[in-house]
């Protein structure tokens, strides 16, 4: 069955082997080798993969409602941040009495403001089961009701993308307020342990970019399982011709629906591995120009392929660590130029204008 | 639909390539020390960051000149974490890790200090903290050259009311934790000065508001009684501008509402039209207009350096001024660069002030300071009315808040604490 | 004994004796002395004593006095550095252009540094606008005279009062009596007769005045002990009523200061929008360079400003065509340059026009430096219409209101009436048929996005006057310009227009509730709903082309 998934792309196999070398073996030397070895990755490198494997999976999860299903989602981006949050809380809650007031309860942020006793909304993030489903929950739920309300009523094109963006503008004003018990501006910070391990640790560090790595494979095959699936046919179809599979009598808002709300569970699951990894959440996470760099990343590693977003995502941000190290003072210049040369000469993305060199070097 | 031709394609890609992984060759020479600049340069945040890297390159500069410190050069390493908060934390992590800096000066707002402390802390890093902030933190690997809120906030209002007699007290201020903390004290400490609750409005907005009528009309309303009435402004950064014209706009003059602001300095006021402002006040450490040589020699420095005579200097800039020179002393005192060593050497040492006096490293890594109230002139530059009298020393944690007043930050032996409870004697809130 | 210290005290004292009318012409030569201590006592180091210096030279009887206090209220008046002398300076290109402060005798222009300023704080410019006010009430001209008895009645004191009784009986001018008959008014309400006190409350309770709202509801209320302030209950009670008809009044002005802000805050928006309806709404193209746009006609502003120092207002004029023509220049560039090799794919030019944001912002950045630059606002820009105490509008909001409406409908006569307009309505209608009735639809499309882009840098130089010029100024307006124009309708400028005024005054109706963020964000709410009711906008775009 897996072996179906790979049809007529070879190209995905390398990806996959890739990514599981990154995953398993990066970690797995940096514990067993010493610094000073060859073989050894520095705890900064583990970090920074890490980070971009989270950025990976929400690439990739937006490419399912982009590449695959053609909603350009400008409020991407808080779904991660959600996801983000909800582990945050959970992190928070694992401070217990070490915070900075000692409040066994309480996180320092709320001592400070005067809250006298947690809000309802902050309980059963003390245990991880929760959290987790969480995790998936709340990001889900709210792709799910925005999606009913907007595909029902086909707002369609610009219109979508414009209020996706308003949603996710309205969160970043919403989280900013210090009176919603998410710790304002500074977000969520300080964390100490998670599982019972000291977040700071080599080990817990190695841990997460293995679980990362891992997730994303997992949810790479799933993806592609889905697309492969009737119901990704269908999604397919609709982005080519949406009133024709209208007209078959599918009904096209819960198909959108259905596959707007995974993506989303998949960038909220993104965003939860992300914030351990960072150790911080806040707010500017929800800003629209974070969301809109995601649909960058896709758009240049090309969309409605899967690894192509994963390709893209992975390489602007690591040309976004060099450049901002080598030429802090012109490296805008550069990254703007490369979006500019990429969407107007290379309208697949790089992945895609390399997989059509290969095909016409084939014939 | 067009189709290129394919060849600006390649032409397009080969761009793209060159651009995405040009390679630069990494001067590592081994006998410099580096020492790490860690200020936005791209973003919103750029706007007062980026003076802040060049000061610091021109001290360094400065230091080498005369003749660097422990016999090696010093080598300025510059990332741009453009106002990114977790890309603070991971160009920290670069610096400390790959560049192996031995001190980072750096970070504005207090978010971004907060994202980058876990990773100072783990990886036992030193960082020059230079901008006013709310207090209640005193970490082993940070040293806040900045004014703590008794530093500022507590002396501008004695001021309002003992000598502007002021009676009526608006808190405005943006929403985030160093206008909410600076209220909250100050709320507290009007309130044990008797003021009445009614004769308090504390209002907060969004960064960037720049819309600001009915707030501005409310306070006009609000200024309106007999009462003298004056707003304590935290507001910060871009929103000012606006609130200041809408302020002169709608008639309200300092000589009727004096606003105080405890974020606005010379550099901001080089980028306002200065006529509506002029008479309301900022209280800071340092102004550019105080006439003491050491002060002028630095603002000449500094205009030699930036090559534009036209450029001011302000607070922070004297900060990472005081704080540089600092860490110079706490290393030829240590005799090496090692975070441990600095850490225990920096403790007591003692450089003189831009406007005289001298500012000493409190056991709290705080240092003590003057405390200056100016009056904005129209040519951008702050006029000297009140003046303490001696250096006031900073505190970490507020003793104007219930939460805070027991607690205190001393790094030397015994208590080696930057979250002591003086009633629990116990040590708590630390990361290692 | 220090040198000056008797000067002070015995100069004071002569100036007091001065002050009297009977000062007789004998004097002549000693006042003239007294003028020029008095000035040289201006240079003094603290403010205290320049505080006595200013209280003496009032009290001389010289001409030139006003024009000194004046000076230093304005701060034009400096000291040379090189023979300490006290001069008038008026801001030239290269420095200062200088007159003596003592004879108007013209001495030239020097450089900034020559000179020092003599500086003013906030007690110094009371009490100089009090005795600029006394000295003033003699002037001729009625508006003068009015706003010098504003001036003493702000900080009054048995002097002005005396001063004001006396000069109550000579005034002719109505509005200035009435402003005098205030301020004794208010003085009278403290007198121990019951029939003085009602005979004052007759005479403010018709008056829109904020010191009687004040007084009266000072009056009316009780102080620590428990006791009222007027403790005669007829008294009391005339106040009262007189309250209530004041009360009314004062709501009626809220309600239309709100819709002031409201409207004024909708006109920001929909300047801000405007440009984007026509790049965004008429070609389809996702601009998100639209704020940068927005940015380089706000750093027009600043340039045209520093080009011509003298002349704020006629920068400020020229600097409207000026960023028209910079902005849309740089909109040709990029529909030439990037933006025709994506028509067809609209989402995709949101992605290059992000990359040519990201590209104007650095080089802003590296051309300008990262700091926000100064744009001066003129005189008859800056400062409110005064309609009563209660309600006023800021000028730079009316003009700014007046200026979007102008904007608006130049743009709807250009693209109603000129052959472009045509073309560009052909264009977005059906471009392949434009095509076929001969329309060059490239250059059509060239100019149209030039147009929007103009239009934008127009709403640049009405920002330059309300925010920051800075690297971040378009990113502050981009996304609700988009929100507006999705709102309205894409493809129908009244749709925009109409738009950014609801969702102003919706913004300013709900900020006394909400405060400021959640009535942002319950806006945010109210769009995202509308959208589902009305997946077009307000006004929905009708038509085959529409499904394109």
């Amino acid at each position: 069955m897996v072996a179906a998934l790979f049809k007529n792309d070879k190209a995905m196999i390398w990806v996959l082997v890739i990514l599981a070398v990154i995953s398993l073996f990066v970690p797995l030397c940096n514990l067993i080798f010493a610094p000073g070895s060859p073989l050894y990755f520095s705890a900064y490198t583990v970090s920074l993969l890490g980070k971009y494997m989270t950025f990976a999976l929400l690439g990739m999860s937006l490419d399912l409602v982009w590449g695959y299903c053609g909603i350009l989602a400008l409020g991407h981006g808080a779904f991660f941040a959600l996801g983000g949050y909800v582990m945050g809380m959970y992190l928070m809650r694992q401070i217990g009495n070490r915070g900075v007031y000692g409040d066994p309860l309480l996180p320092d942020f709320m001592v400070f403001l005067d809250w006298k006793e947690l809000p309802w909304y902050w309980y059963g993030f003390d245990q991880f089961w929760f959290a987790a489903l969480m995790m998936v929950l709340v990001p889900g739920l709210l792709a799910f009701v925005f999606g009913w309300l907007a595909f029902r009523s086909r707002v369609a094109g610009v219109y979508l993308s414009i209020i996706t963006q308003a949603l996710t503008y309205a969160l970043l004003l919403a989280f900013f307020r210090n009176e919603m018990g998410f710790g304002g501006n500074n977000g969520l910070t300080d964390f100490k342990e998670i599982l019972g391990f000291n977040s700071q640790s080599d080990s817990v560090r190695a841990c997460l970019l293995m679980a990362s790595g891992v997730t994303l494979i997992l949810a790479f095959l799933v993806s592609r399982w889905v697309i492969l699936s009737k119901l990704g046919r269908v999604v397919t179809a609709i982005r080519d011709q949406e009133m024709r599979v209208r007209f078959l009598g599918y009904r096209v808002e819960m198909f959108k629906l259905w596959i707007f709300v995974f993506a989303a569970i998949l960038a909220g699951i993104a965003g939860a591995l992300y914030v351990p990894q960072v150790g911080i959440i806040n707010p500017s996470e929800f800003s629209p120009l974070n969301s809109l760099e995601i649909v960058i990343w896709v758009a240049i590693g090309g969309r409605g392929t899967l690894y192509g977003a994963i390709f893209g995502a992975v390489l602007v941000n690591y040309a976004k660590t060099l450049l901002t190290g080598w030429m802090p003072e012109i490296w805008l210049f550069f990254l703007g130029a490369a979006f500019i040369l990429v969407t107007v000469l290379l309208p697949d993305g790089l992945l895609g204008f390399w997989q059509r060199r290969l095909q016409e070097q084939k014939q | 639909m067009n189709r290129l031709s394919s060849r600006p394609r390649k032409l397009g890609i080969a761009g793209i390539l060159v651009t995405l992984t040009l390679v630069t060759g990494m001067a590592s020479a081994e006998d410099t020390i580096k020492v790490g600049v860690l200020h936005s340069l791209s973003g919103t945040m750029a706007i007062s960051e980026t003076t802040l890297k060049d000061t610091m390159l021109m001290l360094i500069d400065e230091q080498n000149k005369k003749g660097g410190l422990l016999g090696k050069k010093l080598e300025a390493v510059v990332v741009d974490p453009a106002s990114n908060w977790p890309l603070f934390a991971e160009k920290a992590r670069e610096l400390l890790t790959k560049d192996k800096v031995a001190a980072i000066f750096g970070c504005w707002t207090s978010v971004s200090r907060k994202s980058v402390l876990p990773v100072i802390e783990e990886l036992n890093g030193l960082l020059f903290y230079p901008v006013q902030y709310e207090g209640e933190e005193s970490s082993r690997n940070v040293f806040y050259t900045g004014a703590a809120p008794n530093q500022q906030a507590i002396p501008a209002v004695d001021y309002l009311m003992n000598d502007l007699k002021v009676k009526r007290w608006v808190l405005a201020g943006t929403d985030y934790v160093y206008p909410r903390t600076t209220n909250k004290i100050l709320e507290a400490y009007l309130k044990s000065k008797k003021v009445a609750k009614k004769d308090i409005m504390i209002n907060y907005t969004p960064f960037g508001h720049s819309d600001w009528q009915s707030i501005v009309a409310d306070i006009k309303k609000f200024g309106s009684t007999a009462k003298k009435t004056a707003v304590v402004s935290t507001i910060n950064g871009d929103a000012n501008i606006p609130f200041y014209k809408e302020l002169g706009n709608q008639g309200i003059s300092a000589e009727k509402i004096p606003v105080i602001a405890f974020s606005v300095g010379e550099e901001e006021l080089s980028g306002m039209d200065t006529k509506p402002l002029v008479g309301h006040l900022a209280a800071w450490n340092y102004f550019m207009s105080i006439d003491t040589t050491k002060n002028a020699a630095f603002i000449k420095q500094w205009h030699d350096f930036i090559k534009n005579p036209k450029r001011v200097t302000n607070d922070p800039m004297e900060a990472h001024y005081i704080g540089f020179n600092m860490w110079v002393k706490a290393v030829e005192k240590a005799g090496t660069t090692d975070p441990d060593a600095v850490q225990k050497a920096i403790i007591g040492v003692d450089f003189p002030n831009l406007t005289g006096g001298t500012a000493k490293m409190l056991p709290n890594h705080h240092i003590s300071k003057p405390v200056f109230i100016g009056e904005i002139q129209d040519d951008g530059q702050l006029l000297t009315v009140w003046q303490t009298n001696t250096l006031v020393e900073g505190d970490a944690w507020s003793d104007f808040l219930p939460e805070s007043k027991a607690i205190i930050a001393d790094w030397t032996a015994p208590i080696s604490c930057g979250n002591f409870n003086t009633k629990t004697k116990k040590c708590s809130g630390q990361n290692f | 004994m220090k040198p000056n210290s008797f000067g002070w005290y015995g100069w004071a004292m002569m100036g007091l004796i001065l002050m009297l009318p009977a000062s007789s012409s004998g004097q002549d030569s000693a006042s003239e002395a007294a003028f020029s201590a008095a000035v040289a006592n201006l240079k003094s180091g603290s403010m205290k004593e320049r505080g006595l210096a200013i209280e003496q030279l009032a009290g001389v009887h010289n001409p030139r006095a006003i024009v000194i206090l004046q000076a230093l209220l304005d701060g034009r008046l400096f000291k040379l550095i090189a023979d300490d002398k006290l001069v008038i300076g008026e801001e030239v290109d290269a420095g200062y252009k200088l007159f003596d402060a003592k004879n108007a005798e013209s001495l030239g222009t020097v450089d900034r540094s020559a000179t020092q300023k003599i500086y003013v704080t906030n007690n110094l410019r009371t009490s100089l606008r009090k005795i600029i006010g006394r000295l003033e009430l003699n002037d001729n001209d009625a508006g003068v005279r009015l706003a010098a008895v504003k001036a003493m009645g702000k900080a009054v004191d048995d002097e002005s009062l005396m001063l004001l009784q006396k000069h109550l009986s000579v005034e002719q001018d109505k509005s200035v009596q009435k402003a005098i008959k205030r301020i004794l008014g208010l003085e009278q309400l403290n007198s121990a007769d019951k029939t003085t006190r009602l005979a004052a409350i007759e005479l403010l309770k018709g008056q829109a005045n904020q010191n009687v709202v004040n007084r009266f509801n000072e009056l009316v209320d009780k102080d620590a002990e428990g006791h009222y302030l007027e403790a005669d209950s007829d008294v009391r009670n005339q106040i009262k009523t007189a309250l209530v008809k004041i009360n009314t009044q004062l709501q009626v002005y809220a309600a239309i200061e709100t819709l002031f802000f409201g409207l004024s805050l909708g006109a920001v928006l929909v300047l801000a929008a405007i440009g984007l309806a026509i790049t965004f709404g008429v070609m389809g193209v996702i601009n998100m360079a639209h704020g940068e746009l927005m940015m380089l006609g706000a750093y027009t502003t600043y340039v045209t400003q520093q080009l011509m120092p003298d002349h704020l207002g006629l920068s400020l004029v020229v600097a409207i065509p000026a960023a028209f023509i910079i902005s849309a220049l740089a909109g040709i560039v990029i529909e030439r340059g990037i933006i025709r090799f994506l028509y067809g794919r609209p989402l995709e030019t949101l992605l290059a026009t992000f990359g040519v944001s990201l590209f104007l912002q650095q080089t802003v950045r590296s051309i300008f430096s990262p700091l926000n630059r100064s744009v001066a606002t003129p005189e008859w820009m800056s400062g409110s219409l005064q309609i009563n105490d209660f309600l006023s509008l800021t000028w730079n909001r009316f003009y700014i209101l007046v200026f979007c409406l102008l904007v608006f409908a130049l743009l709807l006569q250009i693209l109603k009436r000129t052959r472009l307009g045509l073309e560009v309505r052909a264009v977005a209608q059906n471009r392949t048929m434009a095509k076929a009735m001969g329309i060059q639809t490239a250059r059509v499309d060239a100019l149209t996005f030039g147009l929007g882009s103009g239009i934008a840098g127009i709403a640049g130089v009405a920002l330059s006057q309300i925010t920051n010029v800075g690297p971040n100024l378009g990113q502050a307006y981009i996304v609700d310009s988009f929100m507006v124009v999705v709102f309205g309708g894409v493809g129908n400028l009244w749709g925009t227009l109409v738009a950014g005024f609801s969702l102003g005054i919706a913004n300013k109706l709900l900020e006394p509730y909400a405060g400021a963020v959640l009535a942002k964000i319950l806006v945010l709410v109210f769009i995202i709903l509308f959208i589902q009711k009305r997946p077009r906008g307000l006004f929905p775009q009708r038509g085959r082309a529409v499904e394109g």
